[in-house]
């Protein structure tokens, strides 16, 4: 078995594309679950509005790209409207079952034939992304060190997108720390002491809602801009049960937390990803048993009993400090 | 505690290792793949225009195929493996063609190394232009009632788990799936006949849901553990099955041995397989017997009132335990049936529970969350709605629009039809 | 005070349900609330005294709490109406009544845990700049009020006794220091009427002498309290004026003296059929033993989940 080759792939996976937009969705679920106490389970419907607000506006309207990312979170930010005008009011089982919903018929309806000509089905919609790459002020060429080494264009993907993490970090780190913020974290305390102080509180769950949707398209942008293509399928459910586990994994109501999540999540899952390729490969695991196409499901049957150990026995995350969950228990 | 949450979850890995199924081989080989057929309406006359979609099973399209002016269509395929093939509902509205039955819209099917797949979508005379909205009506209400009635079997459950422990059960398509898959195991692979395999499944489904509350949910209880980690923990525990399932079963649909192809019978206006008939009759059967075992029985009254009030039942002397057991044992029988009858006229697949969740919280959110009785008139009108809404939507469509009609009524009425609103303070 | 005849701005006042007040800054006016058959609240009229401590006493079950949350907006009346200050409150959300001035607690306190408790307090400051999103981002905007906040909620603290404690998470503080906790944060919103729904329950004997201290402070201050509240002595103790609610409506109210010799108040608690008590210490016994029951069937009500 190549060890040298899975260890770098999992460095680079640490720092890859996919870090980044899980970094970026799982931080718009902090704001929501991690401090605000909403269950969003449609993050991925975010996601896929600010991917295809880009890859429409692009190549059925014809706009430039950069007013595609206008119209991307436009549409968050009504997708946010939307779902929490009905459901802020309600118990948060409730949201968990909307957004999930949610997110549900925004897949269905990109990939229905009936709307083929502007999303391009099933198979989606590519090559909309071309001016980003247009003004890619790098060279031609590789750019990096050790085992982090990407092509010019690939770097130019990643820089913006870390950037972005790092922005949206800091913007998140500042309003947490704010009044603003502390009524969002009075509001996962117990909301009717907030609106007894006078909070409104639909309204900041409805900002909270929106901000971290918002959040959320950036990371459909960065998924879209990257791969050049957006497809339906790839927004399924699943993809917000990862980002509940790199938030969980990293720690919720921390700033840090879905960043670094992101990151230990993606080594692991290229970890055992390649691992087991080998294994399979080189006989170690009998075809009988696995083939190739099972290793992928693997990764999902890993990300489900990661979510259930994770709660049963560290919900404060890998970091976290025990004694503030068990605050929790009132 | 900890032993035991770590013994289940050991238990569902090892069941994943086991060799399952074998899925078929999807590695590429030489030769010359594609698929074929020719399109020809009611009278035998070649149709022009028609598109048909391919996509491997993991939604990836390969391409377009377009009829020409003497009907055939054909398209290369990448390689050998598993295919999906769709007939464009829109381009045979335009021609006013109609699938002489609509639910084979879609195929399914292997393509070996170098073989040619021939692919059959037979048209009919449009029932729409014909028969008239009216008997089309009464059709899709027929079947609205039969999938109405399936997803009120497996909701049941999932609403009385909520009732009586909190718990908004994210894994409760997974007993469906469960279910479906035992009975196809004892019916295919271990040669039984279908009708003592569902019973089969229906045990086996029951004591699933024993099991998992015994495991993992009551030990869960006894820690404190909040109702949002129980929730997020239903999700884990969901994903990790379904991909057991995947992993074991592989991702083609199957059928069940017997009653695969009926020929449907004509019942005044409409027509309808044999099988629906008995799927519907049973339904109905089950579910009558399920109102008057919770209204009469002993043990139908202690689930009612600990759903009601978990307190004042613990403190009239009920063992909400064991209760609270009976109710996993009993709902996760009913979704095993549920998922059956499912299979019986959709084929089984890996995550046909998954896709019928949503379906059931919007009926059980309809009739009112916790709910009994709520559960079974929500859901039956999602499937009656869910079916007869395509007379005006695209079928691909239904989906959506019940998924809208969760959330206008939590917009209108967040307590359900047959829910009360709840007290403050 | 005097044994059957109420002082200052409530002198003279007929002690007799829905009597006028010389200056209300409450006024409930044919309140009806109804949960499927069972009407839990019916008030007809009500005047609530400025400036005194009123408490609003009852067996469990009476509508204490229900009418606490209409007036304060947690719930909405199917008829009827308040008037607060003068303005009528009609159909306003809860946290408007608060930003008019009427701030309550509630009986199982709510300490926000995973907040510290100068957050705690500061959370209860009104019309910060802060709290709106675009500002929030600039902390220049904000940091010189937050700064002014901060001070007033030390003051405060401070003479909570809780000041210690500032920098601690409020789920670590005991039940009593919660209790306080909750007091003093209502204090933040600078409210003109405070409501407590029972502030000594499950206080300890020490910290409820500190607790009544409070509440006259609020009086002291100028503030309107309004409090439901179990133990008699606390209600002889403390309050101005008394009302009694008995299956929502409001059976009598008075002054404390008055009220405790009132044979309708006594005859709700205890049923028709008990002779009167002979000393306070016979009552509070009998009192004590019909609110056990009254507890235990309370505790077994379905309670929101959430």
């Amino acid at each position: 078995m190549n060890w040298g080759g899975i260890v770098e792939n999992a460095l680079r996976a640490a720092v890859g594309d996919f870090a980044a937009v899980f970094a970026l969705a799982a931080i718009g679920l902090n704001v929501h679950f991690g401090y605000t106490g909403l269950l969003n389970f449609g993050q991925v419907g975010f996601m896929a509005v600010g991917a295809y607000g880009i890859a429409v506006a692009v190549t059925y309207l014809g706009l430039s790209m950069w007013v595609g990312l206008a119209v991307g979170l436009g549409a968050s930010v009504v997708l946010a409207l939307l779902l929490g005008l009905p459901t802020l009011r309600l118990r948060a089982d409730y949201l968990a079952i909307v957004t999930i919903a949610a997110a549900e018929i925004i897949r269905l309806t990109f990939r229905s034939v009936s709307l083929r000509r502007y999303t391009g089905g099933s198979s989606g919609l590519t090559r909309f992304a071309d001016e980003f790459y247009a003004v890619n002020p790098l060279s031609r060429g590789d750019y990096g060190f050790g085992p982090f080494v990407f092509s010019h264009r690939q770097t130019w993907v990643l820089v913006v997108a870390w950037l972005t993490v790092a922005v949206v970090s800091v913007m998140v780190l500042v309003l947490m720390r704010s009044p603003w913020g502390r009524v969002l974290k009075s509001i996962r305390e117990d909301e009717e002491a907030a609106r007894s102080l006078g909070k409104n509180v639909y309204w900041y769950k409805m900002q909270s809602l929106a901000f971290g949707g918002i959040i959320g398209s950036l990371a459909g942008f960065v998924l879209a801009i990257s791969t050049q293509s957006v497809q339906p399928d790839t927004y399924s459910s699943a993809v917000t049960f990862f980002a509940y586990v790199v938030l969980i994994l990293g720690g919720t109501a921390r700033v840090l937390g879905p960043v670094v999540g992101s990151m230990i999540f993606w080594m692991l899952l290229s970890l055992t990803d390649n691992v087991l390729r080998a294994a399979v490969r080189e006989g170690h695991i009998p075809a009988a048993i696995m083939s190739g196409v099972q290793v992928g499901q693997v990764r999902f049957m890993l990300v489900g009993l990661g979510l259930i150990l994770l709660l049963v026995y560290r919900s404060q995350g890998i970091f976290g400090d025990r004694r503030e969950i068990e605050l929790d228990v009132r | 505690m900890h032993l035991r949450i770590l013994a289940v979850l050991a238990t569902a890995l090892f069941l994943s290792m086991v060799p399952g199924v074998p899925a078929a081989a999807q590695e590429s080989g030489g030769g010359e793949e594609s698929v074929r057929g020719t399109i020809t309406d009611g009278d035998g006359e070649p149709v022009e225009g028609v598109d048909i979609i391919v996509e491997t099973l993991d939604g990836e399209e390969v391409g377009v195929a377009t009829t020409g002016p003497d009907g055939s269509y054909e398209l290369e395929l990448p390689g050998p493996g598993e295919y999906r093939a769709t007939i464009d509902q829109e381009t045979l509205d335009e021609l006013e063609l109609e699938l002489r039955n609509p639910d084979r819209a879609t195929l399914e099917f292997p393509v070996r190394p170098g073989q040619s797949r021939p692919l059959l979508f037979p048209l009919g005379e449009s029932t729409r232009s014909i028969s008239g909205t009216f008997v089309r009506a009464l059709q899709l209400l027929v079947e609205g009632v039969k999938f109405g009635l399936i997803i009120a079997m497996c909701a049941v459950g999932l609403s009385l788990i909520f009732g009586t422990t909190g718990l908004v059960n994210f894994a409760h398509g997974e007993l469906v799936t469960f279910g479906a898959l035992a009975a196809w195991i004892a019916n295919v692979l271990l040669g039984l006949h279908f009708v003592p395999a569902t019973v089969v499944g229906v045990l086996a489904g029951g004591l699933a849901g024993a099991a998992l509350d015994k495991g993992l949910w009551r030990p869960l209880r006894r820690r404190g553990t909040g109702l949002i980690a129980l929730l997020v923990i239903s999700i884990g525990l969901g994903l990790l099955v379904r991909y057991i399932f995947l992993y074991q079963f592989g991702g083609r649909t199957r059928p069940y041995a017997q009653y695969v192809a009926q020929r449907a019978i004509s019942l005044g206006p409409i027509t309808i397989a044999p099988k629906d008939i008995v799927s519907i009759l049973v339904s109905l059967a089950v579910l009558a017997a399920v109102g008057i075992a919770l209204q009469r029985t002993q043990a139908g009254k202690a689930m009612r009132a600990v759903a009601d009030n978990p307190d004042l039942a613990s403190s009239s002397g009920i063992d909400v335990e064991r209760v609270i057991l009976l109710v996993w044992a009993f709902g996760g029988g009913l979704a095993a049936l549920g998922g059956t009858l499912l299979g019986l006229t959709e084929q089984v697949s890996w995550q046909m529970g998954y896709q019928l969740l949503l379906l059931m919280f919007a009926g059980v959110i309809l009739g009112g969350l916790g709910t009994a009785y709520g559960a079974l008139v929500g859901s039956f009108v999602v499937g009656v709605f869910l079916q007869t809404s395509t007379l005006v939507i695209s079928p691909e469509l239904k989906n959506v629009g019940a998924l809208l009609i969760l959330i206008l009524i939590l917009l209108v009425r967040p307590q359900g039809i047959l829910g009360q609103a709840e007290r403050v303070g | 005070m005097s044994a059957d005849q109420s002082e200052g701005p409530l002198a003279g006042v007929p002690a007799e349900p829905g009597v006028g007040k010389p200056d209300a800054i409450l006024v409930a006016d044919g309140v009806i609330r109804r949960f499927g058959g069972l009407t839990a609240v019916e008030v007809d009229h009500l005047e609530v005294q400025r400036g005194v401590i009123t408490a609003l006493i009852g067996p469990n079950g009476a509508g204490k709490t229900t009418f606490f949350n209409l007036v304060t907006a947690f719930d909405h009346p199917d008829t009827g109406q308040f008037v607060f200050d003068g303005r009528p409150l009609g159909r306003l959300p809860a946290h408007k009544v608060a930003r008019r001035g009427m701030v309550r607690t509630f009986q199982l306190t709510k300490a926000l845990s995973r907040l510290t408790v100068l957050d705690n307090m500061k959370l209860g400051a009104t019309g910060q700049r802060g709290e709106r999103f675009l500002p929030a981002l600039l902390p220049l905007l904000w940091r010189e009020q937050d700064r002014e906040i901060e001070q007033r909620a030390l003051d405060l603290l401070a003479r909570f006794q809780l000041d210690k404690m500032a920098g601690e998470f409020a789920g670590t503080l005991s039940g009593g220091q919660r209790k306080l906790l909750e007091m003093a944060r209502a204090l933040m919103v600078e409210p003109k009427m405070v409501l407590l729904d029972e502030p000594m329950a499950g206080v300890n004997p020490v910290l409820t002498q500190s607790l009544l201290t409070h509440v006259r402070d609020l009086r002291d201050l100028g503030m309107t309290v309004l409090f439901v509240e179990h133990d008699m002595d606390v209600v002889y103790d403390i309050s101005d004026w008394v009302v009694v609610m008995a299956e929502g409506r409001i059976i009598a109210e008075g002054p404390p003296r008055v009220i405790g010799a009132n044979p309708a108040v006594i005859d709700a608690y205890l049923g028709a059929h008990h002779d009167a008590p002979t000393t306070d210490a016979e009552e509070q016994r009998r009192l004590d033993d019909a609110e056990a029951v009254i507890e235990a069937e309370a505790g077994a009500r379905p309670k929101g989940r959430r």
